[in-house]
């Protein structure tokens, strides 16, 4: 993308970005922003692994662990995130190895791996509501506040202003992409590209096989669980369903799929694609229908599935790119 | 440890034989549809939510006799199943396996959704109720009861249709392998279409057992779902007496460990033991290497 005259639109768009919030442009589009830039970061995350052929169903155990260790560890004994954090990412990496390693060792993908991690999502959200005495079980928890006589407070990692957390998440956002362009551009994704492609015939040109996939699967989860610490620090409110289980482990496939899962920005596009569909739905109609917006959803995913499976961004991308007979940006 | 305890033992071992045979039908038609076209139906579990509004609304709102809200509500779901296929699974039989795992996730949301939009959330309940059975000191649901019995006969009819007949041989014999049968003469899409159809008449009859015992509500295929996802896996994907033997073991690890502990335990023991069989035995328990 960035090659020759264009390198500095990127840059261009960025420092608008950043500077968007500042013309005050008011609480809620810069909520809408957040939440975009947040869930961007996540897709983005579950796209590292996802791209290559690794389709996790379980990313809700990661975001859920993230989500869970970080608010249990401040409410029940007083951890500060900042130790919450390395504790929950400690566990994210025991995690994603215990189950990693054997899938990978033992050559289960396809239907196989999304339905063991599917297993993984469940038994964390399960886990999450038998522990109701801990966590609130299904009526979810709420971290308790620091803000009482502060509006903010770094120890707690609580900040009543969202232009904090506006650039907060824009600097995970553009980490999480870092990470994508470095995965992208290193010998690991043409191995992992060659591996999902002909697992076998790529172990006997000696490819590790399972050390490759293990690697992006913990980088991809651990991430996730960043993820799933910063959405509880700003939501201030986590439940088991929102971050864990069948039903969010679907929705970031989902707003992959929707924006694309071979380009860069696609997940960023799939996830600013939902929120604005939810959003402009239930504005338009009121609370009147409720789960029309994900009537549509649902409808709109079955036909993109159909008809566009490389995604809106994936599939605008290549339109430009048969316009201009400039080899395609791999 | 007196006798009360282990009579409260052998109930919960009893009830999970019961819930066994429950789940051993829901995973029989996934495992049909997945022997027979290759396709996993993430949604399976939502047709069942379909069906067991639809029995709910034939029998409550519409005042039928129930065993006829029963059959009308299993004729919908079969058409509901056989209507996935055409619209939804033939455009993406050649595409990659996991687009055809991920547009049945779309089904998932679009009728989990649509539900919720047409029928509210409120949880609705068919309103029979049954006086339990004693035998002892141990007293069996008579829904319960009544589901085992409807599964094993609906697993038996099964059996024959796909041994006895015609179209079931050919059934067989396309999920042995999709590329011959063609050159023999058999139509492979009106095969896969009634095989369709059959998957969803499976999950019609399971949603008739599952009305008389749980309450409806958009979000009560999530409940079944997983786990008859997980059971199939286990037996071996596409392995009917695989599935049957899975669903048995799942069954008692949900309900001995939901009587040691919680019932979200007994659901997780059963979960990381399906984790543990896999790295075990990839194949499934009953799977060829």
């Amino acid at each position: 993308m960035s090659v020759g005259s264009r390198g500095y639109l990127p840059w261009i768009g960025l420092a608008v970005l950043a500077a968007a919030p500042l013309t005050g442009i008011g609480n809620y589009p810069l909520h809408l922003l957040i939440m975009v830039l947040l869930w961007g970061y996540v897709y983005t995350s579950w796209s590292i692994m996802g791209r290559l052929g690794m389709v996790s169903f379980g990313h809700g155990a990661f975001l859920g662990i993230g989500a869970y260790v970080v608010v249990m560890g401040w409410n029940s004994y007083g951890l500060s995130p900042w130790f919450g954090l390395p504790v929950a990412l400690a566990l994210t990496a025991i995690v994603a190895f215990l189950i990693g390693y054997p899938c990978f060792r033992y050559k289960i993908v396809g239907h196989y791996f999304a339905l063991v991690t599917l297993a993984l999502s469940e038994v964390t959200r399960l886990i999450i509501v038998a522990l109701r005495d801990q966590t609130g079980g299904s009526l979810g928890a709420t971290p308790n506040t620091a803000l009482a006589e502060t509006s903010w407070s770094i120890g707690a990692l609580q900040f009543s202003n969202k232009l904090v957390w506006f650039y907060v998440v824009l600097v995970f956002w553009l980490i999480g992409l870092w990470v994508w362009k470095k995965v992208d551009q290193s010998m690991a994704r043409l191995a992992l590209e060659a591996i999902s492609q002909e697992e076998d015939a790529s172990a006997s040109i000696g490819i590790d096989v399972t050390r490759l996939k293990l690697g992006v699967t913990m980088l991809s989860a651990l991430m996730t669980c960043v993820g799933g610490a910063l959405y509880a620090q700003y939501q201030l409110y986590v439940n088991p369903e929102t971050v864990s289980g069948i039903g969010i482990s679907l929705q970031m496939v989902f707003g992959v799929i929707a924006g694309g899962m071979y380009v860069r920005l696609g997940p960023t596009v799939g996830a600013a694609f939902t929120l604005l569909l939810a959003e402009g739905l239930r504005l338009g109609f009121g609370n009147k229908f409720h789960a029309l917006d994900t009537t549509v959803y649902g409808l709109m995913l079955v036909l993109f599935i159909i008809y566009m499976p490389k995604g809106i961004l994936g599939a605008a991308m290549e339109g430009m790119a048969k316009k201009s007979p400039k080899p395609a940006p791999a | 440890m007196g006798d009360i305890f282990d009579i409260f033992l052998l109930e919960s071992v009893l009830n999970g034989l019961l819930l066994g045979g429950l789940l051993a039908l829901l995973s029989l038609g996934l495992n049909l549809i997945f022997g027979v076209i290759d396709v996993v139906w993430i949604c399976y579990a939502e047709l069942i939510m379909v069906g067991m509004y639809a029995v709910y609304y034939f029998h409550v709102s519409f005042g039928w006799p129930l065993i006829f809200a029963m059959l009308a509500g299993i004729l919908i779901v079969a058409a509901a199943g056989a209507a996935l296929h055409y619209f939804v699974i033939r455009p993406v039989l050649t595409a990659e396996p996991i687009n055809q795992l991920l547009v049945t996730g779309g089904v998932l949301f679009f009728l989990q959704a649509a539900a919720t939009l047409v029928f509210g959330i409120e949880f609705k309940n068919l309103g029979v109720t049954f006086s339990p059975i004693v035998i002892g000191e141990i007293s069996f649901s008579m829904p319960r009861l009544i589901a085992f019995g409807a599964a094993l006969g609906g697993m038996l009819g099964m059996y024959l249709f796909l041994t006895r007949t015609y179209i079931g041989t050919a059934i067989r014999a396309i999920s042995q392998d999709r590329a011959i049968m063609p050159l023999m003469g058999v139509n492979p899409n009106r095969i896969f279409l009634v095989t369709s159809a059959l998957g969803g008449a499976l999950a019609g009859l399971g949603a008739c057992l599952l009305v008389l015992q749980y309450d409806i509500h958009p979000a009560i295929g999530l409940s079944f779902g997983p786990i008859t996802f997980l059971i199939c896996v286990l037996g071996g994907l596409g392995n009917m007496v695989g599935g049957f033997a899975a669903a048995f073991i799942f069954a008692q690890f949900i309900s001995v460990g939901g009587f040691f502990f919680a019932i979200e335990w007994g659901y997780v023991i059963a979960f990381l033991f399906f984790i543990g069989m896999m790295f075990w035995r990839p194949q499934g328990i009953f799977g060829a290497k």
